[in-house]
């Protein structure tokens, strides 16, 4: 050993055993899980916008919504297959489907999803941009079928919630990580959504009427809120499970994790919350402020996913 | 039938003859282990002991790697043993982040998930698991759990109060049993892990599950080009990097 350590004399230690198999679900999950909070939280922000205020007041809204949610979600799909070991044997999941797991349900579900945004990202393109291939035939009968939109919408809104949070049924079913507890990460992935959701409208919606920017703050701000107190209750009172405990402890014990973590907090909680109450008015502060959600969020998810991971199972 | 396992401790003497059986009838890369003895010290000099636990997948009866597994690829078989098969896994490593007992590894070379199957292969063919048949000392028990009159009930009713399963508490119910164990032994937060070298290894972490020479774009041309480094680079242990290890004769041996 390279220095001495005294160890107590009441502690066992174990003197051999096998390497620790280390982080199995790194970045690339993580990514997949941020990706997926911007496919959905688009689309569920979005859907309150549209119900709460006219479509002149937030012009391009129609059709960026989907286009967002759209790439956000072929992200999300990207970073799950080039996390696979064997991403041909995708295919497993529809010709093989195990109907237990929240993957598979999961994988199906997002699917689906994907395909209602699809269409509403085609029939409002088309429509919006309606000089674009004006003789084309195929877009000509995509843009005749613009109506289909309307009636996708409500389906695809429904469907955003439990894609939002299939992932925690994940962590969940995960069953050797007991930090991930399903209550508090089923809230944790819909807040995720509605931050990122709101923070994407603050970056685009810059010309929208002030209603809705005010709107948009608010969603920020209660969505950081709620979050941030979430991640406070299991950082700090976390007592009742020893593996949670001894979870957190890489966290509390300072070293990376704990300058990630606070990172997470500080960008994506507390500046956000900070901004969208007291600064809302300022455009400047308040693009800032939904890019240090982005960045937080991401640190936040990242922390949460990994230290789980560090602790020895047997 | 039910078959389950049962590990006398106070027999185990450590001679690690099960890891090494599981490893050759199995096949089992470098890097990777279906069976493990672990060594735990305990105590202060001169009053200190050494345990050792063989671990392996428990085979539980509510398992929840074959619960989160999106395709099948793990599943019961009708005898009890939860089986995978390699060709259906997507190498999702969902079982890896299930299994509590860490038994479940990603192969570096098939690169998908495998673990001790209690060598159902041998058991089809009317024979003993590989690890059982090494045991020099029988401390390895394997039998039908439903049949009254098998040497592993018989043991387990023997030895009633003193019959542990790893993790109760995850509600796996494990086929799995250990006579003689521990809070020390069983419980992975009750005795300390320290990084560096310990008895005879360097304790430490993989840097990757799997092949850590298989890159992303490897994951989607191997399976049509193959891989230019299928040895992984592990044809001998002393092959292996070691920036730690000094010369013997740096160490005064010879």
């Amino acid at each position: 050993m390279d220095h001495v350590s005294t160890i107590e004399a009441t502690k066992a230690i174990v003197s051999m055993d096998v390497a620790h198999t280390g982080i199995i679900w790194g970045w690339m999950i993580t990514l997949n899980m941020w990706a997926k909070s911007i496919g959905t939280g688009v689309i569920l922000v979005g859907a309150f916008l549209l119900y709460r205020h006219k479509h002149e007041d937030m012009p391009s809204l129609r059709w960026l919504m989907p286009l967002i949610s759209f790439i956000a979600l072929n992200a999300f799909l990207f970073f799950t297959l080039i996390d696979l070991h064997q991403p041909w044997r995708m295919i497993h999941i529809f010709t093989h489907p195990h109907w237990t797991s929240s993957i598979t349900v999961g994988a199906w579900m997002a699917s689906i999803f994907l395909v209602l945004v699809s269409i509403m990202m085609f029939t409002s393109l088309f429509t919006h941009f309606s000089e674009f291939r004006k003789d084309c035939a195929i877009a000509k009968a995509v843009r005749s079928k613009d109506g289909l939109y309307e009636k996708v919408f409500p389906f695809t809104v429904f469907l955003a919630f439990p894609v939002t949070m299939y992932t925690a049924i994940i962590m969940s079913q995960s069953a050797a990580r007991e930090l991930w507890v399903p209550g508090a990460e089923l809230i944790q992935m819909l807040l995720a959504a509605f931050m990122v959701g709101s923070a994407t409208f603050i970056l685009i919606g810059g010309k929208w009427a002030e209603t809705v920017k005010k709107d948009l703050a608010m969603i920020l701000a209660l969505s950081v809120l709620f979050s941030f107190i979430m991640y406070m209750g299991e950082y700090f009172f976390s007592y009742k499970a020893a593996e949670v405990e001894a979870t957190l402890a890489y966290v509390h014990s300072g070293g990376p994790y704990f300058t990630q973590f606070w990172a997470g907090m500080i960008l994506g909680y507390i500046i956000p919350f900070f901004v969208a109450t007291t600064m809302s008015d300022n455009r400047t502060m308040m693009k800032f402020a939904a890019v240090t959600t982005f960045i937080g969020l991401y640190f936040a998810k990242s922390t949460w996913l990994e230290i789980p991971q560090l602790l020895p199972l047997s | 039938m039910k078959l389950g396992f049962l590990v006398d401790l106070n027999l185990c003497m450590g001679c690690k003859g099960c890891e090494i059986a599981c490893k050759v009838e199995n096949e089992v890369p470098l890097s990777s282990w279906r069976l493990r003895v672990k060594y735990i010290d305990m105590g202060s000099f001169p009053d200190t002991s050494r345990s050792f636990t063989p671990l392996r997948c428990n085979h539980c009866e509510n398992a929840p790697c074959e619960r989160i597994c999106p395709v099948s690829a793990l599943h019961y078989l009708d005898n009890g043993i939860v089986n995978i098969d390699s060709e259906r896994c997507i190498g999702c490593a969902g079982c890896m982040m299930a299994c509590p007992y860490g038994a479940i590894y990603m192969d570096p070379e098939s690169n998908t998930a495998d673990k001790c199957t209690y060598c159902a292969h041998r058991i089809e063919g009317g024979l003993m698991p590989a690890c059982v048949v090494a045991c020099p000392v029988e401390a390895n028990i394997f039998g039908d759990v439903e049949d009254e009159t098998s040497q592993i009930s018989r043991y387990i009713m023997e030895h009633q109060g003193n019959v542990q399963v790893r993790k109760p508490e995850k509600h796996t119910n494990p086929l799995h049993y250990y006579v003689g164990g521990g809070n020390n032994t069983l419980n992975p937060l009750a005795h300390e892990r320290i990084e560096g070298y310990g008895l005879f290894n360097n304790i430490t972490t993989l840097d990757h599950p799997g092949n850590p020479n298989r890159s992303i774009l490897d994951r989607f041309l191997e399976p049509i080009f193959g891989h230019p480094n299928d040895d992984l680079g592990n044809e001998s242990f002393l092959d292996m990097p070691n920036a730690n290890a000094g010369k013997a004769e740096d160490k005064g041996g010879h």
